[in-house]
């Protein structure tokens, strides 16, 4: 096309490829969660496979939810937020072109190795050495495009949503570097470098700033952009998120420790962990006030807007989720909740409530865009509603149902006899645990329905699009 | 176990306290810097894709919260201690479980002190002690004999007298404190049979039980001779000192389809019940061997 570019000649086509593959991922993935789910109350659709079995499924979910689906959205967002607010075209698209395709080819590897039962153990890192190599050289090639960008930028000030990606990918890289060494002793077996408490440690390290860095510092890069955009307000106030920055980057690697209360860990290590974890809800919640507190004047958007809507309820998923996790953090209040279910419902109030729904508000912003309309115009804005709907109360049942659960579980694994025996055995906890796996299920399923109304959306809107190139193209 | 040096205590505490402080420091200055107090429509002048950035000051309540969860760190850290420093309280997450420990002690002893004058035959019939005994059993022993102690492949029934190591209280109560290995080695002794002999070998043993197999028994006698009646006995009856089963009483630890029958014997078998002594201590043990004696005195 011949028409005037009012911008920079963006690179839109890599962002394309992200976002609509983590759309794909996304329904990939949930329907792996739905299924193993399913598993824990009829445990027999496991088909006796043993690619098919929980113990495997369960990594390729979370492999699949949060580094396929939610990497996919990052990288997305991230590339079309850095070329946008710094004015200027992506450093190298080719460099960026390999992200995608190594990016891919990680996730296919890790849905062939993970059901077959190659695995390093570690949690959510358990693809092995040759897998963990091509991250790492995808994640640096994804690290030079997005910094070659900042580089190169036409604008004299950093973006502050380009802070929040910059810190996730430089700190993903450390994080994964560090908790993947592993001395290879065949091409799909290794053993980690590390040993015993310290390898525990080092893991748990890794896990807990998976959480921070890749499902929240790089999330809040998204709402960081996304909110104000959809809204079409300013950022509410600068310093704040100068102080929740620095605060939340500074405060989030320390606080690992607390996945590992009352263990062999040293006292002091999980005393530092604890502290670190309470002090983290204040940075954390910065972050929710910023994004509110952007909305106030355009409140009445929400009501015809369901992607602010997305957006906003992402907000107080995560402003939730950031207030829980420091709760649980408490020595006495994870002496009751750790192995329970209740951990399985704070991950999945921040995993489904707070990442998964800014990434759909986000992808419904940006689709549209980079296939050459105007933001937020997909298809059908009316679906967009229903898979909102959809989402969010998939999201409260699954919550709920680990709560009631999690609590339960604690309250029946420590309730004891007037003779000190236990009054229940582990098998009774089990089966009273049942109604609230179905309600997960139900609340899972829910989810992804409206995921699947999503990639339907999505599908329909980039066919339009193309089609309405190709008569451009004709005339 | 290997003790973190001085150098790594200073470090972590120096990183832990020093991030606190560095919080304060950043929440001190960006106040001191803030141009409004009030919420204001001002921005910072910086515009990005059409983004601005309003100038407005942190909300105090905010503020105050951050700092009191920093100062409740600080407390805390000096409670119950940093790097090797085990702070003014001298908690520790070990006297803690000690405390615990005591209490229970001291709480449920006296009931453990009074079985512990009954005999394990006389708790096998006590309603209490069966009480407190199949609660342990559930907590403890359910998962490899099941809920009903009736086993599993490779588990063996409670509730039969079919014993291994001999359904005695005193063998009961030696093989829960003590645990046991069943070894059956592959082959039997002299090692690895071929094909035709464990086929011989296992018609032999399914004779004992009145049935017949594909093989030649009375081949299969001799190499049983050989080969199994050191630990079986001659007549297949086994031997509960070396926990060797019965072979004569159609009761399968392994199961005793001709397939598995040479399966034991082409693999060997390896079975672990674990020691409790450490786990339960004399008195639960005592009253749970009460509750499994119990088990098989219906019959």
């Amino acid at each position: 096309m011949s028409t005037a570019i009012e911008q920079p000649n963006y690179n839109y086509k890599v962002v394309k490829y992200f976002a609509i593959m983590a759309v794909v991922w996304g329904v990939v993935g949930m329907s792996i969660g739905v299924l193993i789910a399913s598993q824990l109350v009829w445990p027999e659709l496991n088909f006796d496979i043993q690619y098919l079995t929980f113990s495997r499924l369960r990594p390729l979910h979370t492999n699949t939810v949060i580094f396929a689906f939610g990497g996919c959205a990052l990288f997305a967002t991230a590339y079309y937020v850095v070329q946008r607010t710094c004015q200027a075209r992506i450093f190298s698209d080719s460099l960026a072109m390999f992200t995608f395709w190594g990016w891919q080819a990680v996730i296919v590897a890790a849905a062939i190795t993970l059901p077959m039962g190659l695995t390093s153990t570690k949690e959510y890192a358990e693809l092995e050495w040759p897998i963990d190599i091509l991250i790492e050289v995808v994640w640096i090639s994804f690290a030079i495009v997005f910094f070659g960008t900042i580089a190169k930028r036409n604008q004299p000030h950093i973006y502050v949503a380009n802070w929040f990606f910059g810190a996730f990918i430089i700190t993903i890289a450390i994080l994964h570097t560090i908790n993947s060494l592993a001395i290879p002793v065949s091409m799909w077996k290794s053993y980690s470098i590390y040993a015993g408490t310290i390898d525990a440690m080092v893991q748990w390290w890794y896990g807990h700033n998976a959480v921070g860095f890749f499902l929240t510092a790089g999330f809040l890069g998204i709402m960081y952009y996304f909110i104000p955009k959809q809204a079409e307000r300013p950022v509410y106030s600068y310093r704040l998120s100068i102080v929740h920055f620095w605060a939340l980057i500074s405060i989030y690697v320390w606080a690992g420790a607390h996945h590992l209360h009352y263990s062999a860990l040293p006292d002091w290590a999980q005393s530092a962990g604890m502290v670190m974890s309470l002090i983290l809800l204040a940075p954390s919640w910065g972050g929710m006030i910023n994004g509110m507190m952007t909305l106030s004047g355009a409140w009445h958007k929400l009501r015809t807007d369901p992607i602010l809507r997305f957006l906003v309820v992402s907000l107080s998923f995560y402003g939730m989720s950031t207030f829980e996790g420091p709760m649980m953090a408490i020595k006495t209040v994870n002496a009751l909740s750790h192995n329970t279910d209740w951990t399985i419902g704070h991950v999945h109030s921040g995993a489904l409530g707070w990442v998964a729904m800014v990434s759909f508000g986000a992808i419904y912003n940006l689709l549209p865009v980079v296939l050459g309309k105007k933001q937020g115009e997909m298809y059908s804005i009316k679906l967009i509603n229903i898979h909102f709907w959809l989402a969010t109360l998939g999201t409260v049942l699954y919550i709920c149902a680990m709560w009631v659960n999690g609590i339960m579980q604690g309250l029946m694994w420590r309730a004891v006899n007037a003779d000190g025996t236990l009054t229940y055995s582990f098998v009774e906890s089990l089966e009273a645990s049942y109604p609230g796996y179905f309600v997960r299920v139900v609340g899972g399923a829910l989810f992804l329905a409206g995921m699947l109304i999503m990639a339907y959306n999505t599908f329909k809107t980039v066919r339009g699009a193309h089609a309405e190139q190709a008569k451009l193209a004709q005339a | 176990m290997t003790e973190l040096t001085t150098f790594w205590h200073l470090w972590v505490s120096a990183i832990v306290i020093g991030s606190m402080i560095a919080c304060g420091i950043l929440l001190t200055l960006t106040l001191k810097g803030q141009k409004y107090n009030e919420e204001t429509d001002q921005t910072t002048g910086h515009s990005f894709d059409g983004i601005d950035e309003l100038d407005n000051p942190m909300p105090k309540w905010w503020l105050w919260f951050f700092w009191s969860t920093i100062i409740f760190g600080v407390l805390y850290i000096g409670v119950y201690g940093i790097g090797g420093w085990t702070g003014f309280s001298d908690w520790s997450s070990h006297g803690q479980w000690e405390r615990e420990m005591a209490k229970a002690e001291e709480k449920y002893q006296p009931y453990y002190d009074k079985l512990n004058t009954m005999s394990v035959e006389e708790l096998a019939t006590d309603k209490d002690a069966l009480a407190t005994g199949q609660r342990l059993f559930a907590s403890n022993c359910a998962v490899c004999h099941g809920s009903t102690a009736t086993g599993a492949l490779g588990f063996p029934n409670l509730t039969d007298s079919d014993w291994l190591y001999g359904g005695s209280s005193d063998a009961i109560k030696q093989t829960i404190t003590n645990g046991r290995t069943g070894i059956m080695p592959v082959g039997g002794l002299g090692g690895e049979k071929t094909a035709s002999e464990r086929s011989d070998i296992a018609a032999h043993v399914l004779s004992l039980s009145g049935r017949v197999g594909a093989g030649d028994a009375a081949k299969g006698k001799a190499l049983f001779a050989s080969s199994c009646a050191a630990c079986h006995g001659g007549d297949g009856k086994g031997n509960q000192l070396m926990g060797a089963p019965n072979l004569t009483d159609n009761i399968w630890l392994y199961g005793g389809s001709e397939k598995q029958i040479e399966f034991t014997i082409q693999h060997g078998r390896g079975g672990v019940m674990p020691a409790w002594n450490e786990i339960l201590g004399e008195d639960k043990i005592h009253v749970l061997s009460g509750y499994v004696y119990s088990l098989s005195q219906n019959q």
